[in-house]
């Protein structure tokens, strides 16, 4: 039965018009649509930064910026992709998908929705806002490790309050998902039968919940300690320096999992589409994504094997390490598994699916290498671990949202996006990120330290291909603007309802582009429906 | 020949290419871990390609089965969807066998951190501490401190707009003003520490890297089994000059230390003499002391950088009584640390000199090392 026959009139669905649909939305569509733009808006102001990073690294010697200046630059990059990009990407994402997965008219809290995505623009004024102070903008690197970060001039307190009100947003989003998926699934939608981009979803709105308090109260003290006289962090006052660090990586490791247990999501709906083929192991994948964020608290210390801590602590946060490795590989297995004896077709979005299969395995391999402490003391702080981290963020997690937005672009606009730029973007992307990222492997293993801006002349032929890498890819992700620009304007071809051939699951029941509120009468779910 | 024939050849050509290529690039380029000098760094080299290689494997396994299948099963090729979506056998499997691969990766991994960790039994202590942005070095056994930062040559060169071609320097930015000299053949202990914010002492011929954190010390330890020179880096982002603090270390025999330890005694405690020089010799030592320790932040032309770092050019305290110029160096202020545990009397004497009578700054005074023993 389609949705017309059932909805034939669609006067309910007003919508306000102007500034005040946007100013004032709570509409879960409207939201999400606001947080894509503003991730992919932040995604090439960091990216802006990461060029010119790559620019003055691209010879020996300094040309265009200052060492201090360089500094902000790694700094920045890193808070603008990781609060202002990934995060806001993957809550775009669930803001849209969630409510039609879960077959809910909208979000279960649709005002702390509207208020969850306002407080971005605000957050990220406040940071960008420091470039224009005496001092200059954070330039102790992403991490604010006291007491370094502590010397920075005016821009300190927004900072600090910028952090503040990024994780208030990211908690209220969470808050919001939970609510929804708890409360507002269809008749039969049971929890083993949801999509798993809503179960990595989940697990990921409890990780935050879990993890940004700690990193709010870590950077409370830091502010104390700068403005109010208490020595949380300062030896000569009976406070520890690597506290900070053990309070930050408490959150950090979960974030890295925030971060990816979406794109993981995302993959998992795209593979079985292609594919023609029900996802591989639907429990093991559920249990394996909450295994890694279980497991995910326990293994921040070794993001710091080289302070200096006890045997007996490398040894504990080694193993947990390790440990990771068995529920991503099982990941990685299922996926694979799903592909095969599938009927595969190579739209873009199984593209870049494919893509993060193959480019998160390489970024995994050389998480498991850094997990092992002996090694991990010569490979800690050299651009082997900028090559590991962005083999993850890039193709790892960005492609896998990128790989989402061509697969839902559809769906939310009612036109198939431009196959042929599409793939262009997707080759383009590869083949740049790997010359962007592969050589670093290399220059790291042989000795060039991260967050430097001149180096030694032995790395200057590397560094070179490295920039040509960086900038192609910066130019790349264009075509991505221009696809989502010629959808939005209807300009292509018709999507169907069901947009892919092997598509399944209730967002795919709706028309494309969907009605204002999804699902005003909660469909029946049987298991013959679930299960995309 | 087919298209599918064509495209295979020029693959195939494409990969060849390459692999001669990276053959090329790799003998005058190292692409790999330093094996080192050191017990230590052939035991972490060892580990570093087992793992390695062991990933190696598993990465061409699973690539082959998705590469497979991405060429086999595909619906252009008439593919029909199989419909099977669960194996608990495979699901155990692929448990399982990752886990004995971690145990035996993991059991070499915990024999090498016992060994790396055992410190005792040392023959000499070096301690190392970490200052914005240089190191100072004391021999504890010895009586030796001296502070060592990046080459006067090499500094020059990193100014933007320098002009000086990077590549006309050997070791460009891992040369220093005073190296370390450290005995082969002998366990050393090394203790890691820091004055102002966290650095890390990292020299990769050595086989690791520790974080020097003010107000803690770590301890570590080496054994350098071969005389030569090697280079390393602060690898923990202390500010603006993180990338401009390299380390250097002379590994010589026992006995060319021993020698070694007599010259840089004597060298010391000539420098601490602290006779009155001329204000040409304080000019010309003033520029040098001034460069390696004042222009990181008060930068070369005494400009400063607004909000961070106040200009000197036309500052009121160096303008104003000399005696207060002093105290202030001496005692620190704000970001500015102490300098009276950092540099000898003749330094501070000459720095101070430099600056009173440099850019726009005229007041003609002479500080000598004489004031300066009297003001601390």
């Amino acid at each position: 039965m389609s949705y017309a026959a059932v909805h034939e009139d669609d006067h309910h669905d007003h919508k306000p018009t102007g500034i005040g649909r946007w100013l004032f939305s709570t509409n879960h569509k409207d939201i999400g649509t606001m947080y894509l733009v503003f991730a992919l808006i932040m995604f090439f102001v960091g990216g802006a930064m990461a060029m010119v990073i790559r620019l003055e690294l691209f010879q020996p010697g300094m040309q265009f910026v200052d060492p201090q200046f360089f500094n902000s630059m790694t700094t920045v990059h890193a808070l603008v992709m990781i609060f202002g990009a990934l995060m806001p990407a993957g809550v775009g994402l669930a803001n849209w998908m969630i409510p039609m997965m879960v077959g809910a008219p909208d979000m279960a809290l649709p005002r702390m929705n509207n208020m969850s995505f306002w407080i971005l623009p605000f957050a990220f004024t406040l940071l960008l806002s420091t470039f224009f102070m005496a001092g200059g903008a954070p330039a102790g690197g992403w991490t604010m490790y006291p007491p370094l970060v502590l010397q920075l001039g005016d821009g300190f307190p927004f900072l600090i309050f910028a952090v503040h009100l990024l994780g208030i947003s990211s908690i209220m989003g969470a808050i919001n998902i939970i609510a929804t998926v708890f409360n507002m699934r269809a008749p039969g939608m049971t929890f083993m039968r949801l999509p798993l981009f809503v179960w990595t979803w989940i697990i990921t709105a409890f990780l935050l919940i879990a993890a940004m308090p700690v990193l709010a109260g870590g950077v409370t003290m830091l502010l104390t300690d700068k403005y109010f006289g208490t020595a949380f962090f300062d030896a000569a006052g009976g406070g520890d320096p690597v506290m900070f660090q053990h309070i930050f990586w408490f959150f950090g490791h979960p974030e890295v999992y925030i971060l990816v247990l979406p794109s993981f999501g995302v993959i998992s709906q795209i593979i079985p589409t292609f594919a023609r083929k029900p996802l591989f192991g639907y429990e093991s994948m559920v249990y394996a994504t909450a295994s890694i964020a279980f497991l995910s608290f326990f293994v921040w210390a070794h993001h710091m094997f080289a302070v200096g801590m006890p045997l007996s602590g490398e040894l504990f946060f080694m193993y947990a390490t390790m440990a990771i490795a068995v529920p991503t590989g099982v990941k990685i297995f299922n996926w694979t598994a799903t592909m095969w004896k599938g009927s595969m077709t190579f739209e873009t979005p199984m593209l870049f699916a494919i893509g993060v299969l193959f480019m998160f395995s390489l970024g995994g391999f050389s998480g498991l290498m850094m997990g092992i402490t002996p090694v991990d003391f010569q490979y800690h702080d050299t651009y082997f671990i900028v090559a590991h981290f962005h083999y993850v963020i890039v193709p790892g997690i960005i492609f896998g949202i990128i790989g989402g937005i061509y697969y839902w672009l559809p769906k939310w606009t009612g036109v198939m996006y431009d196959e042929t730029l599409g793939k262009w973007h997707f080759w383009l992307s590869t083949i740049s990120v790997n010359v962007l990222f592969f050589p670093m492997h290399f220059i790291g293993l042989a000795g060039m330290p991260r967050r430097i801006p001149d180096y030694n002349t032995q790395f200057a032929d590397w560094n070179a291909i490295i920039s040509i890498g960086g900038f192609v890819f910066g130019l790349s992700q264009l075509i991505l603007v221009w696809v989502v620009i010629k959808c939005a304007r209807g300009d292509g071809e018709k999507a169907t309802d069901q947009v892919w051939e092997g598509a399944h699951g209730l967002e795919f029941t709706l028309p494309s582009p969907p009605p204002f509120h999804s699902f005003t009468t909660p469909p029946q779910v049987t298991d013959a429906t679930a299960h995309s | 020949m087919s298209v599918d024939k064509l495209k295979h050849t020029v693959l195939g050509l494409a990969a060849v290419s390459l692999f001669l290529m990276s053959g090329a690039v790799l003998a005058e380029y190292p692409l790999n871990l330093t094996e080192g000098v050191t017990p230590t760094s052939h035991k972490v080299y060892e580990l570093h390609m087992d793992i390695l290689y062991i990933c190696t494997v598993i990465g061409i396994i699973v690539f082959s089965v998705m590469t497979w299948s991405i060429f086999h099963h595909r619906k252009s090729k008439g593919a029909v969807a199989a419909q099977f979506h669960h194996s608990t056998t495979a699901e155990i499997a692929w448990t399982v066998i990752p886990i004995i691969i971690l145990v035996a990766m993991a059991i070499p991994a915990t024999k090498t951190l016992i060994f790396m960790e055992q410190t005792g039994d040392a023959e000499m202590t070096l301690k190392v501490t970490g200052y914005q942005w240089k190191w100072k070095y004391d021999y504890l056994d010895d009586d030796i401190s001296f502070f060592s930062a990046l080459a006067q040559e090499d500094n020059e060169a990193r100014q933007r707009g320098s002009g000086i071609d990077p590549s006309t320097i050997d070791n460009y930015l891992k040369n220093v003003d005073n190296p370390i000299v450290l005995p082969v053949e002998t366990k050393i202990r090394i203790l890691t520490t820091a004055a102002d914010v966290i650095h890390a002492w990292w020299v990769p011929d050595l086989g690791w890297k520790r974080d020097a954190i003010p107000g803690f010390i770590n301890d570590n330890w080496t054994y350098i089994e071969e005389p030569g020179v090697y280079r390393g880096k602060c690898t923990e982002l202390c500010g603006k000059d993180h990338g401009f603090m390299p380390i250097v270390v002379h590994a010589v025999s026992k006995a060319e230390y021993a020698t070694w330890v007599e010259e840089k005694k004597a060298e010391l405690n000539a420098a601490n003499s602290g006779a009155d020089m001329s204000m040409d010799e304080l000019m010309e030592k003033g520029k040098a002391v001034y460069a390696a320790n004042c222009s990181s932040c008060h930068l070369a032309e005494g400009q400063g950088i607004d909000g961070l770092f106040p200009a000197l050019d036309g500052s009121a305290i160096v303008n104003g009584p000399a005696s207060d110029h002093v105290s202030l160096v001496l005692a620190g202020k704000n970001l500015m640390p102490s300098f009276a545990p950092q540099l000898n009397d003749a330094d501070i004497a000459a720095a101070i000199t430099y600056e009173r009578n440099s850019w726009s700054n005229g007041t003609g005074d002479m500080v000598q090392p004489s004031d300066v023993k009297a003001a601390r």
